[in-house]
């Protein structure tokens, strides 16, 4: 087929995107001229060849984790600065007020970070359970769960089986976190997933904390370098359970 | 307070309608860029840009909207980079016309092992690898892809055509270089 026109409708025709009256003159051409019924078959093969490969890319977990943070991040409202003209008289009154200030911003600072964390955690959880993309390794055994992560992280994430105690052992995944990569250990308490998401922390320990967000429950504790966090819908005292169960 | 809320909505609403489509932007990202680092830069820029023009979004595709983005900050990083990249053209004396009176072409077609094929298509120039890879495997209709690459239909057209004959003639070659090595 010299003509590249023709060539041209002879993939239209393949890709079912010539209208009725042009694709009929088309395949009586093709019943009539054995040079473009074969050329057909051959790009026919050809696409099946194509289709058999599966050739798509599919993004690593790491990095639809990472797409998702930078997102999160970027829906953060940025601050705005006003600029006012301060008044002479009112320096010293602001010298005073910054004194008195400086503690409690220092403290609301630490809060506000420490609620967006909790944002990210509880949206981090939400995804998990709805994206049908709650384990990146399925399995009740802990002894598969923690090599998984070998080589994944920088550090051995803690992985308990506590089904004898009423928590089960689903599995686990990677996740990005707060600027950094996590571990994200899955347990199930009958209907209840629960997330325990870990990483090092340079903080120095402490005690299990309960925070109520967005219909969630977090427990989060810090221990020997780690810091962990357990989010669920289960009730506190459960979640608390587990917990303790995971500091022994 | 009020901003917050609104961006925290635009947030939840980019996660229903463009979100979904994550795997068919890193997956022309991927194969435009032909590695993963490169890859994934791109589909997540894409996806940042995506987000911060999202109000500009006019419920059209959500997927062909996505992809035009990913194309375009394709096309400004290849700017970035040295101007050596991607202009390969097709080389003709590599591809020249196959002799029809041999082996049953079809056959060898068919039987294209995954990393032949793969290897023809990261072959392509880019202007045809992108049509072929929105076609075969986006299943992008042509009026589509006439969309994302902002081209006239008739060019889509000629370009799948030729895309296609070009990978046909890799492969067959590939085919033919091996037979005879076996033969």
């Amino acid at each position: 087929m010299a003509n590249h026109a023709q060539r041209d409708l002879l993939h239209a025709y393949l890709d079912d995107e010539l209208d009725l009256v042009r694709s009929m003159e088309l395949e009586d051409h093709l019943a009539e001229c054995g040079d473009c019924a074969n050329e057909i078959a051959n790009y026919r093969a050809l696409r099946e060849g194509v289709q058999a490969a599966d050739l798509r890319y599919q993004p690593s977990s790491e990095f639809r984790a990472r797409v998702l943070s930078e997102l999160q991040r970027e829906a953060q409202p940025q601050p705005v600065i006003v600029h006012r003209r301060i008044p002479r008289w009112s320096w010293a009154a602001v010298a005073a007020l910054l004194l008195l200030a400086s503690g409690a911003l220092l403290l609301t600072v630490t809060q506000r970070s420490e609620s967006r964390l909790a944002n990210e955690i509880v949206a981090d959880h939400v995804r998990s359970l709805m994206a049908s993309h709650l384990t990146d390794v399925v399995t009740s055994d802990q002894h598969t769960v923690k090599p998984w992560f070998t080589g994944k992280l920088d550090f051995s994430p803690l992985v308990r089986d506590l089904s004898a105690d009423g928590f089960e052992l689903i599995g686990g995944r990677l996740e990005y976190l707060d600027g950094h990569n996590a571990a994200a250990i899955v347990y199930q308490r009958r209907k209840h997933v629960i997330n325990v998401f870990t990483w090092p922390t340079s903080e120095s320990d402490a005690e299990p904390q309960v925070i109520a967000q967005q219909g969630f429950n977090l427990v989060e504790w810090r221990q020997a370098g780690m810091y962990y966090c357990a989010i669920s819908d289960l009730n506190r005292q459960e979640l608390t359970e587990l917990a303790s169960l995971l500091r022994k | 307070m009020e901003k917050s809320a609104d961006s925290g909505q635009k947030l939840r609403r980019f996660e229903a309608v463009v979100l979904p489509h994550l795997d068919s932007a890193y997956n022309l990202a991927r194969w435009m860029t032909r590695n993963t680092t490169d890859g994934e830069d791109i589909a997540q820029e894409a996806m940042m840009r995506a987000f911060r023009f999202f109000d500009t979004f006019r419920g059209e595709d959500a997927r062909t909207w996505l992809l035009t983005i990913v194309r375009n900050t394709y096309l400004t990083w290849v700017h970035r980079q040295a101007p050596l990249q991607n202009s390969a053209e097709f080389d003709e004396r590599l591809h020249t016309d196959i002799d029809s009176a041999l082996t049953p072409e079809s056959d060898f077609l068919r039987r294209a092992t995954a990393e032949q094929v793969r290897r023809a298509i990261e072959n392509l120039p880019v202007e045809f690898r992108e049509v072929i890879l929105m076609r075969e495997l986006e299943q992008l209709s042509y009026k589509e892809i006439a969309a994302v690459t902002r081209s006239p239909l008739g060019t889509v057209m000629s370009r799948i055509s030729r895309g296609r004959s070009m990978l046909r003639e890799f492969i067959v070659g590939q085919k033919r270089r091996e037979a005879k090595q076996h033969g």
